[in-house]
């Protein structure tokens, strides 16, 4: 049987299939389709500091091949995650990832502080890309010297695992990629969702209530995959592939691009087993191909 | 209630007029149980440009039988390609997803339907009627031919038309019909379904006449299971989302609803 396990940084993952951030709930969302145990990690929704309602509805538009989400980061704050989410969490035995989002500097470092308390939460992925809140977020992962000051500050507070999720919304990822790992990221998650835009022709309004949105799902694929390709060769850190990926054949060209392991998001809106299945995909295509581990797959791009 | 994914497969299709189908579903195992006002999220399969689940309210449920129908309003690609189902085709659904009306017992309800709204009325009135109600059901529509299934639902109690072009029924808007008016407060309970502006008129006649009420509504959803976040309503508690939240709703937890009533629906008490 071959060997699924993966390393990034220190963590180690049974398996290089995790869930993104925003697309899998707390987990609990998918208990009576699969056993949520069985992937090597999950990343629940985006924590902040303070409570947040999110944007207006309508927040979604389908594409071709994906959608746009406009949510804004909808979530209770970080004070009621740990008292109400996280021992809902408890159960999960695998690795459990807290992905971290903010206005400002001070509040990502307020919860990454109270994340760093919390045994069960093995690492976070801190958001310096989200495009559908006002302030923050994106603004961070739009410039090395914001990026790089973020995660320079949430390092000196978090002494787990810390990945940086980017943003594809920029001219040259690889430098934000560079800049954040020397500001002391663990690892880089790449890509969030690209900036776009729907339009209602009969109405001639805008379909998202802020016009512009997050696109996501099979049609962002290429770009991702371009992206963590670029960033695979040029930092020395672990990269997590993210990014349309919705079956075992497109987490193998993620790990042959250079990623450790994937994130599948949207996948999960129209297959809530699709982890799974990709899981089973990934031990069937290194058995025909008599690998004897997966993490051999990483990089393994024939040029 | 534990969900599912089951392949179930089409028994009939039968079209109720240009754009509305009725869909027949069977399968080997025992169907999930599951209440009425429940929805359940239909892969399309073999429409390229249907990329998400389509979201449907369970329409009726045969336990003998073990069949389930839902009623899907042709509106795109993707329900388009639903209503070309033939027998023996093989369809893809999550279910039962969100939570159900409220059900009274040996009482008076009356149960509007706009449209498509009737469709989760069905199994709704039947359960209703089962439980010792006397059942009302008032049904609406542009004109006779969007008027659905109205005859199937006098095996449950009295049904009342109203139709914009007086076709069918009393002419004028659903909200207008007179059984809405004097004879409202006779309902110890109000279900609704349809239009976003019929159901806000609805629930601002329940309110008025403080006759409890419940709406199902639908918002457009991606997941269908909570982990999206798309398909909020904004409440009294801040946004939920309607699939997991709701979809069936008391108005008075909804923000603005009992008392903004949308131009369009006649409310001339």
């Amino acid at each position: 049987m071959p060997g699924l396990e993966v390393k990034l940084h220190k963590l180690t993952l049974k398996n290089p299939v995790l869930t993104a951030s925003g697309t899998f709930g707390y987990g609990v969302e998918f208990d009576d389709f699969i056993d949520v145990n069985a992937l090597g990690g999950i990343i629940v929704k985006a924590t902040t500091s303070l409570h947040r309602e999110g944007n207006p509805y309508p927040r979604m538009a389908e594409t071709p091949m994906g959608m746009l989400n406009a949510v804004g980061l909808q979530n209770k704050g970080v004070d009621y995650f740990v008292e109400n989410i996280y021992p809902k969490l408890l159960k999960y035995n695998n690795c459990v990832i807290a992905n971290v989002s903010d206005s400002t500097v001070e509040g990502y470092v307020e919860v990454a502080e109270k994340m760093n308390r919390l045994d069960h939460i093995q690492a976070i992925e801190l958001n310096i890309s989200c495009p559908n809140v006002k302030e923050g977020g994106m603004a961070f992962g739009t410039s090395c010297p914001s990026a790089s000051a973020v995660t320079r500050a949430v390092r000196e507070v978090y002494n787990k695992t810390l990945i940086v999720k980017l943003s594809p919304n920029v001219t040259s990822i690889v430098d934000i990629a560079l800049a954040v790992e020397e500001a002391g990221a663990d690892a880089v998650s790449l890509i969030n969702t690209l900036l776009g835009m729907a339009i209602n022709a009969e109405t001639r309004r805008p379909v998202l209530s802020t016009v512009t949105g997050g696109l996501s799902g099979p049609a962002i694929k290429p770009v991702a995959l371009r992206m963590v390709w670029q960033v695979a060769k040029a930092v020395k850190i672990p990269v997590i592939g993210i990014g349309g990926i919705s079956s075992a054949t497109d987490a193998i060209e993620f790990l042959l691009a250079g990623a450790s392991a994937v994130q599948v998001g949207t996948a999960n809106f129209t297959d809530p087993q699709t982890t799974v299945k990709i899981i089973a995909g990934i031990e069937d295509y290194l058995r025909r191909h008599k690998i004897a581990e997966v993490r051999e797959l990483t990089g393994g791009l024939l040029l | 209630m534990k969900k599912y994914i089951l392949d179930l497969k089409v028994l009939s299709n039968r079209a109720l007029n240009q754009n509305h189908h009725l869909l027949e579903l069977g399968s080997d195992e025992p169907l999930p149980v599951m209440v009425p006002g429940q929805f359940a999220e239909v892969r399309v399969d073999g429409s390229p440009s249907t990329y998400l689940r389509r979201p449907f309210s369970i329409h009726r449920v045969d336990r003998g039988a073990n069949t389930m129908h839902l009623l899907i309003k042709t509106v795109g690609e993707g329900t388009r390609h639903l209503a070309e189902l033939k027998k023996n085709d093989t369809l893809n659904i999550m279910l039962p997803l969100g939570n159900g009306f409220t059900l009274t017992r040996n009482s008076e309800v009356l149960l509007v339907g706009g449209g498509c709204g009737v469709a989760p009325l069905y199994f709704l009135a039947e359960q209703l009627f089962r439980q010792g109600n006397k059942v009302s059901m008032l049904i609406g529509g542009r004109s006779a031919g969007d008027i659905l299934l109205a005859g199937e639902y006098r095996a449950f109690g009295n049904v009342y038309l109203a139709t914009e072009d007086g076709s069918l029924g009393e002419k004028g808007m659903v909200t207008a019909h007179s059984v809405l008016k004097k004879e409202v407060s006779s309902f110890k309970k109000i279900y609704c379904c349809g239009p976003d502006g019929m159901m806000r008129a609805v629930a601002h006649i329940a309110a008025a006449n403080k006759i409890e009420c419940e709406v199902s509504l639908e918002n457009t959803m991606a997941c269908g299971i909570g982990a999206c976040l798309c398909c909020v309503v904004e409440t009294n508690q801040g946004n939920q989302c309607v699939c997991t939240e709701g979809p069936v709703f008391d108005p008075l937890r909804l923000k603005n609803w009992s008392t903004a009533v949308e131009t369009g629906c006649s409310l001339d008490q």
